[in-house]
């Protein structure tokens, strides 16, 4: 077996990933994105690979790759149709309220206006988020409508073009705490707590990583969220509501693990390699644990 | 060991034998984010720049 590990650079995660291949006898090649070129419909030079792992850290770069690598018949991890969803925090949210899966309520606007009076209908606090980037980048909680005003004018200004679709989401109070649930073909295989003192808990942003249980309504919640967004590798991040229980904030297609490992005692790049090699073996919905809707069945060939 | 050179603070900066090409890294001295651009010679670059659309 011969995996195309698609990567920008080779962190912590993609050296522990080389790793578990070379420990299962499994080859695995380090693809540099941002060497690469692909000829759309021709496979030739990639007949040597049994499946491509996706670990770009630009996900426009990854969903293109994978759309490719995926014309050409080559098994991706994640395909394509998981990053295009994942990689968009409003698509994420949509395909959560389609399968019924509990998470945040939010609001869409297109212009400063649209979405001053959507805040303003709901009251503060709020989040503002835009609907691409991770890291905790760029997200702000409004606190009141000088701040709101201030962060739209912002954003039409000075951001980009994916800034002009204003994501809106309600306020959940955490307890200091998330929850971060690490998902392989369906199954809760870890999960962490990120505490911080900060409203934002990411760890790239300062949050602490410590174990936290995986109980029977959280690995259904993750399983049913995964399911939604078409399954694969995720890392699930979710929010304790005190009145709603569990809510699922945002999915992400690349995770990263290197401050998780050790909180939960969990070989988490094994799990991701052992997938990578069901997916070869046995198709991409039979290497899940949980069924997955219709239309991702049929992806690859699997139903 | 095998060890690269901080293109920022010209400091020695030591790798593990089992590095390999586009690891990333941070100079131990001046805590700039490096990429390996060859094994052969050994030779660090400062990391790229983050982007809009990186991350998870």
């Amino acid at each position: 077996m011969r995996i195309a590990m698609f990567c920008s650079l080779v962190r912590t995660e993609e050296k522990w990933l080389l790793e578990a291949f070379q420990r299962r006898g499994v080859e695995a090649e380090v693809i540099h994105d941002r060497s690469t070129v692909l000829e759309v419909g021709v496979s030739d030079g990639w007949n040597r690979f049994d499946a491509a792992l996706m670990r770009s850290l630009s996900h426009w770069q990854a969903l293109h790759a994978a759309q490719l690598l995926e014309d050409i018949g080559l098994p991706v991890v994640n395909p394509a149709s998981v990053i295009h969803t994942c990689s968009d925090k409003l698509l994420t949210t949509a395909a959560l309220v389609r399968a019924g899966v509990p998470t945040p309520r939010v609001r869409v606007a297109f212009s400063p206006a649209g979405a001053l009076q959507a805040i303003e209908e709901w009251g503060y606090p709020v989040v503002l988020k835009p609907v691409l980037g991770s890291w905790g980048r760029l997200l702000a909680r409004v606190n009141d409508r000088d701040a709101a005003e201030a962060l739209l004018e912002h954003k039409e200004t000075l951001g980009g073009f994916a800034h002009g679709v204003y994501y809106i989401q309600e306020y959940i109070p955490k307890p200091g705490r998330d929850i971060r649930a690490f998902v392989v073909g369906g199954e809760t295989i870890a999960a962490i707590y990120r505490s911080s003192e900060h409203w934002i808990t990411n760890t790239a942003r300062g949050g602490r990583a410590s174990n936290c249980p995986i109980t029977p309504e959280l690995a259904d919640l993750c399983a049913r969220a995964a399911a939604a967004v078409g399954g694969g590798v995720l890392a699930i991040d979710l929010f304790e509501d005190p009145q709603r229980g569990l809510l699922v904030n945002e999915i992400n297609h690349s995770m990263e693990f290197r401050n998780s490992v050790e909180p939960t005692g969990v070989d988490i790049p094994g799990a991701i390699v052992d997938f990578v090699i069901r997916v070869i073996r046995d198709g991409w919905a039979a290497a899940h644990s949980c069924p997955l809707p219709q239309e991702v069945q049929r992806w690859n060939g699997s139903a | 060991m095998p060890s690269g050179i901080c293109p920022e603070c010209a400091a020695h900066v030591p790798l593990r034998e089992d590095v390999v090409l586009h690891e990333f890294l941070t100079c131990p001295e001046c805590g700039t984010a490096l990429e390996v651009i060859s094994l052969s010679p050994l030779t660090l670059d400062r990391a790229p720049q983050v982007e809009e659309d990186w991350g998870e």
